[in-house]
């Protein structure tokens, strides 16, 4: 097919700038993510009221009003978020990934914090008896055991991430080629190949899948290899 | 389990730690505020002109509110259209002839992994083939939202109507009503009841993805941040008075939720064990394993 031909190392490119928004976003926002549970779960009131104003501003604005934040407020104002001396490709690049990843990380706090929810009560109750502080109880007993019965919503939030990687195409992210990622180089390509519009769709549908896909399947495994057996 | 078995009740030495910790956090808070403050003032950002637009009625009538019009109306032509797509799906789905189960399937599941502006996209360049003119970019978005939207609803109502004691549908057969009737009359309205939440949960999503025509040219609330800049150069105070409208409009559907969950907890009109149905653990469990609640 001329199709692929013409355009097969440009998608390659494209999805390869897709998974690398993926990836940084994913580590980030799960760091970022256990930061706000543990911040909504502490003794501390002022921690928690900070846990909760991130999570509820961020869930209720759209992906797109915060790249667009991140690209003018962080960016352009503040001059952070970015290297001032990177190249422009990059910049956009790193911004992108901050807005995924505080966007996300409040989806994984909230996935968090129903997993510690199914953690019984003897569970903490036991590691108090025997004189764990906070944040002991925290790592050793309650967290670890939370995050095993959570794999699976974990993997939920962690899809709709690979998928939302397309918003990037709001403040525009390209490779140092200049291809946009996924959703950007689909466009490009329909305008250009206005006879072809299904096929294109279809390949891009598929190269989605062929990134979702192994995380759920990765998810339902681990969930069943970890299980909190009780 | 609630945060405060994590914990003890603080004693005298841990309520002092606690009032530190929170002083401490408080003065790293005021610090970033000042930080982001002076910034912003160096660049201008909350000098009187930039911010008075917003009590201009011009620029509400002109601006803002069409904005919002926009975003309403996608968000209105969406949620209905997304609605009955998940019904006709979930009941598809659910539906004892495998004719229609599988293909229904098919098109939940595919709807749900493609990320939406691929779909809205597709819809927008997919028309003048189809000899649509002139493009609607309108269509593009609400079909959009109605593809994956309503396949996440159709998710949702299938896992209200598992949720549901299996007696439920038996007893109607055993009075001799038909698989479509037990559907209808009894499983789906209970279904729908336990699932309200979540559905709302969906919508909010959905509110929030309307941002999405945004790229496309779609003039909805995010368009207008760029108006406002081009007319008035107040990026940051359009964007943040964007973002409060959203919060606003999110938390108003919240508290339609919560209201809907307080009624419904307490009306169980429910027979028997379905009651269950109305504890917190069983009515979240279907949905926290969900994409439901994500865009």
């Amino acid at each position: 097919m001329d199709l692929f031909s013409e355009y097969g190392s440009a998608i390659l490119e494209a999805f390869g700038l897709t998974l690398r928004l993926a990836v940084f976003s994913g580590i980030f926002s799960l760091i970022l993510g256990v930061v706000l549970a543990v911040f909504r779960v502490s003794p501390v009131p002022v921690l928690r009221w900070i846990g909760a104003a991130v999570v509820y501003t961020f869930r209720n604005t759209p992906l797109t009003l915060v790249m667009f934040f991140a690209l003018f407020g962080l960016f352009y104002q503040l001059k952070i978020g970015a290297s001032q001396t990177a190249p422009l490709n990059e910049q956009n690049f790193q911004l992108a990934v901050i807005a995924l990843s505080v966007y996300t990380s409040t989806f994984v706090c909230e996935v968090l914090r129903s997993g510690i929810n199914t953690v019984p009560l003897g569970q903490a109750e036991a590691a108090r008896a025997i004189g764990l502080t906070f944040s002991q109880n925290l790592r050793l007993v309650v967290l670890p055991q939370a995050l095993r019965s959570v794999l699976n919503p974990l993997a939920s939030v962690m899809i709709a991430m690979i998928k939302n990687t397309t918003v990037a195409v709001t403040i525009g992210v390209v490779t140092a080629k200049g291809v946009n990622e996924a959703s950007g180089q689909m466009r490009t390509m329909m305008e250009n190949e206005a006879d072809q519009i299904v096929l294109i769709f279809i390949i891009f549908a598929i190269g989605f899948m062929i990134l979702t896909l192994p995380v759920g399947f990765l998810a339902g495994w681990a969930s069943k290899k970890f299980a909190v057996i009780r | 389990m609630s945060a405060s078995v994590l914990y003890d009740a603080p004693g005298p030495r841990a309520k002092k730690l606690n009032w530190l910790y929170s002083g401490l956090v408080l003065v790293a808070l005021l610090f970033v505020a000042w930080l982001v403050f002076s910034k912003f003032k160096e660049t201008g950002q909350w000098e009187g002109e930039k911010w008075t637009p917003f009590i201009d009625a011009d620029v509400w009538n002109n601006l803002l509110i069409p904005g919002l019009l926009g975003t309403l109306r996608a968000f209105a032509v969406g949620s209905l259209l997304a609605l009955a797509f998940g019904f006709v799906f979930a009941v598809g789905r659910l539906s004892p002839l495998k004719i229609v189960s599988i293909p229904s399937a098919v098109v939940v599941e595919f709807f749900r992994s493609i990320p939406m502006l691929l779909l809205m996209f597709f819809i927008y360049f997919l028309q003048p083939s189809l000899g649509i003119q002139p493009t609607s970019i309108f269509w593009a978005v609400v079909l959009g939202l109605m593809l994956y939207n309503g396949s996440v609803i159709a998710e949702i109502i299938r896992a209200g109507v598992h949720a549901l004691p299996k007696g439920q549908s038996e007893a109607g057969s055993a009075i001799g009503l038909t698989s479509g009737q037990v559907m209808r009359t009894i499983l789906l309205p209970q279904a729908v009841r336990s699932m309200l939440p979540a559905i709302i949960a969906q919508l909010v999503v959905l509110l929030k993805d309307t941002a999405l025509g945004y790229v496309l040219g779609y003039s909805e609330l995010l368009n207008q941040v760029k108006q406002l800049d081009i007319n008035f150069h107040n990026l940051i105070p359009a964007a943040i008075v964007v973002a409060l409208i959203y919060i606003v409009l999110n938390t108003i559907l919240g508290l339609v939720a919560n209201w809907i969950e307080a009624r419904t907890r307490r009306v169980a009109h429910t027979a028997g064990p379905v009651g269950a149905t109305d504890t917190p653990e069983l009515q979240t469990a279907p949905a926290a394993g969900m994409p439901s609640g994500i865009v």
